[in-house]
């Protein structure tokens, strides 16, 4: 079997991390419980008329694409795996509303057409003219590690060379409403960056995409490698009991990891898993967190993957991601664990090459 | 990597037939399930015709034992009908004996309780309990918990009309790779104005019966449906000496990479899905004998579809046929109740009727099969195209 690196990144976020020179030296914090990317100038990747057309999912994730083959110089690749939560919800919603607005008449496709989950595979593969394998995971907190596990599978068996994988979604207005009435957002968060330190039921929303390029070759500027990454539906035991599982699988013991990221993002009714490992299991391990930077969205883990890749390749953690006292200097494993409201566990574990 | 992935459950409702006897019966007795629509209240009901599986949601809550306070979407409760047919069919009686995932798909999720209560959950708290089961992810959680898939390897894919072949080909790659020693395969989708309107918008749902690879051919009747497939090891099968029904054989994956929902004029993406399939499964062309073919009576569709099969099957072009006759296009699940059919058909040695067929296409001189045939049957090719390029091919068979 093959060995699975990281060889570029590309995150467009909440922060300004379009620009990868940068690492999280300043940071935006944001007064509200909704948190919109910094958007890179789209224009300068994409011509102005298609510009216009696209949702902005597709934006976002055409231009994370084309940052990372950019960093990897790479032209091509072998497949496209996309894992989105929600698709190019916005067009979901105008259709939607246009449907029952206009008693389902006067309505046009570009809407219909943009709201299908792979819209954003496939407007990539469209772009570069990959015909390789395209898939499109939808499996909420976990559709962008199903988007590595199938990449993963494919690059260690040797059926390709190098893929690009990624994780975008997009707020919707009138989703996120819906989810404020059912209390899914936090309301008493006066600033982003103190999420952890509500007491309240809900979170902050973000939306994001962050795109990565996946080989079975090392190269001077790989970030890191992909050890494993194991999905969960549901937590049965405890979640101790299943980290351990997971080290030992990989043969490796708690102190071998360096650095735990972790999905917190500060709705007590479901913290309670990150609770448990980082006072637990993990306590005497160097802690990290990034949902504070990046907003709650089915596919936030990746901004998770995206920050573990650069620690490793920088051997440096940015302070405003800590999320203990512990400083350990330097980094061979990093382990991510996620989760959303309880369901669809993941742990991702990295390691430096 | 040179393991063999057994079919040995399958389960499938859709709207000719509630299981797999029932669906069989009336593909070889050439019966459609295409309707005026009944449960969906759109203006659009005289102008189309769909494939409307009978049970209201109501009756589906009674069969499956939910309470009143449930909160599942219709697509939903279609996908744990035919998943529990295939366990069942399976002969699983624990789950959890062997690492078993689920691979779901899905392209409209819980989409027709949104599209009922879209504005209404702002104003009533009545139906907010279906917020959570808008997104695609929901019904698969829904099909495993009912399955008692616990702390497992559990996902689904959504790429459009090829989003069930996907499912069945990612299950074999970690059945393959030893992920996995069991999954369950599939999709579901049901009706809903979302999808009947945004077809509508682009001009291809028929007003009448579908045609697929007539010359005259109007356009498509959308179906609902749910089938799943349960894929063993070589391991699990000798451990339980299981009954196979069939193998998944080869599969591949490609882009058209040419139009966000148009398929190339040649058919580019589903050419080099067929000719990576027949690689994997280490089949030449010659060696297949039926395609069960996507078919769906679109005149951009059949046209691509024919002209890849004549790419790669030259002169010698096998029996093939569309089923969206008889079930309608029912999108993301289209996959697997074609899959479904396919291992139906090597193990019944029946090559089904293309349905409503009358005029050859001008464009090509390859013609369905529009009588029921009976032959044996070694292999079967099933293509799924979809949105976005999306181009899959699963190839079935007897033996290993």
């Amino acid at each position: 079997m093959k060995k699975v690196y990281i060889n570029s990144v590309a995150s467009i976020s909440a922060q300004k991390t379009f620009d990868n020179t940068q690492f999280l030296e300043e940071v935006c914090s944001y007064e509200e419980t909704i948190l919109p990317v910094v958007n890179p100038n789209y224009k300068d990747y994409i011509p102005p008329a298609a510009a216009r057309r696209m949702a902005k999912g597709i934006k976002m994730g055409v231009v994370a694409s084309k940052l990372v083959l950019e960093e990897a110089k790479l032209e091509n690749v072998d497949a496209i795996i996309t894992g989105t939560g929600m698709g190019c919800v916005r067009d979901s919603e105008k259709f939607v509303s246009a449907i029952i607005d206009n008693d389902e008449q006067y309505l046009t496709p570009t809407s219909f057409i943009q709201s299908t989950h792979n819209t954003v595979g496939g407007q990539i593969a469209l772009g570069i003219a990959c015909k390789g394998y395209n898939f499109t995971y939808v499996h909420s907190s976990n559709s962008f590690e199903s988007s590595l596990l199938d990449a993963k599978l494919m690059l260690q068996n040797d059926e390709a060379n190098s893929i690009l994988i990624g994780g975008v979604d997009e707020l919707g207005v009138h989703t996120t409403k819906l989810h404020k009435v059912v209390n899914h957002l936090k309301t008493d968060i006066k600033k982003s960056l103190e999420l952890l330190n509500s007491k309240s039921e809900g979170t902050i929303f973000g939306e994001g995409a962050n795109f990565f390029t996946l080989g079975n070759e090392k190269n001077s500027s790989s970030y890191a490698e992909v050890v494993a990454v194991k999905m969960y539906n549901t937590l049965i035991g405890s979640i101790t009991d299943l980290a351990q599982q997971f080290l030992a699988s990989q043969k490796i013991v708690v102190t071998d990891i360096d650095l735990i990221i972790l999905g917190n993002n500060g709705d007590v009714n479901f913290d309670d898993t990150y609770n448990e490992l980082s006072e637990g299991l993990f306590t005497n391990t160097q802690q990290a967190y990034y949902k504070h930077l990046c907003g709650e969205f089915n596919t936030a883990s990746s901004f998770g993957f995206w920050l573990a890749s650069k620690i490793l390749r920088n051997q440096h953690l940015p302070k405003i991601t800590k999320l203990n006292a512990i400083n350990d200097s330097s980094f061979n494993y990093v382990l991510l664990y996620n989760q959303y409201r309880g369901q669809n566990h993941s742990f991702t574990l990295l390691r430096k090459c | 990597m040179s393991k063999g992935v057994a079919i040995t459950g399958m389960g499938i409702i859709s709207a000719i037939g509630n299981n797999v006897s029932e669906n069989y019966n009336a593909l070889i007795e050439g019966e459609k399930g295409i309707s005026k629509i009944s449960k969906i209240n759109t203006i659009h009901k005289d102008a189309i015709m769909v494939g409307e599986i009978d049970f209201t949601n109501k009756e589906f809550e009674e069969q499956l034992g939910l309470s009143a306070d449930n909160n599942y979407s219709r697509t939903a409760m279609l996908g744990i009908v035919a998943a529990k047919q295939a366990i069942d069919n399976a002969g699983i009686t624990d789950i959890n004996k062997y690492s078993t995932g689920l691979i779901s798909s899905t392209s409209v999720g819980g989409m027709d309780m949104t599209e009922q209560y879209y504005y209404d959950y702002l104003e009533n708290e009545t139906h907010r309990k279906y917020i959570d089961s808008h997104h695609a992810g929901d019904s698969t959680q829904r099909i495993a918990e009912h399955l008692g898939i616990e702390q497992s390897l559990v996902t689904t894919i959504s790429t459009a009309c090829s989003s069930a072949a996907n499912a069945i080909m990612l299950g074999a790659r970690l059945i393959k790779s030893g992920e996995l020693d069991r999954v369950v395969v599939g999709g579901k989708d049901c009706l809903s104005k979302f999808t009947i309107n945004g077809f509508k918008t682009l001009m291809i749902l028929s007003d009448t019966y579908n045609t697929p690879f007539d010359e005259n051919r109007k356009g498509l009747n959308l179906g609902e449906a749910a089938a799943y497939l349960v894929l063993e090891s070589d391991k699990v099968v000798k451990a339980e000496n299981k009954k196979v029904l069939a193998y998944v054989k080869g599969y591949a994956n490609a882009n058209d990479a040419f139009h966000q929902t148009a398929s190339s004029e040649n058919g580019d993406g589903a050419t080099l899905a067929m000719e990576q399939a027949l690689k994997v499964a280490g089949l030449q062309a010659s060696e297949i004998d039926y395609i069960n073919a996507h078919g769906t009576a679109t005149g951009n569709n059949d046209l691509s579809e024919g002209r890849a099969i004549v790419r790669v099957f030259g002169n010698d072009v096998p029996d093939f046929s569309s089923t969206k006759p008889y079930t309608g296009h029912t999108l993301a699940a289209a996959g697997a109740i074609e899959a479904v059919y396919s291992v139906l058909a090597l193990q019944n040695n029946v090559i089904y009727p293309n349905l409503n067929f009358k005029t050859q296409m001008k464009e090509f001189d390859i013609t369905p099969q529009t009588a029921l045939k009976e032959k044996e049957l070694e292999t079967v090719l099933s293509n799924s195209l979809g949105f976005g390029g999306n181009c899959s091919t699963v190839i079935f068979s007897k033996s290993q």
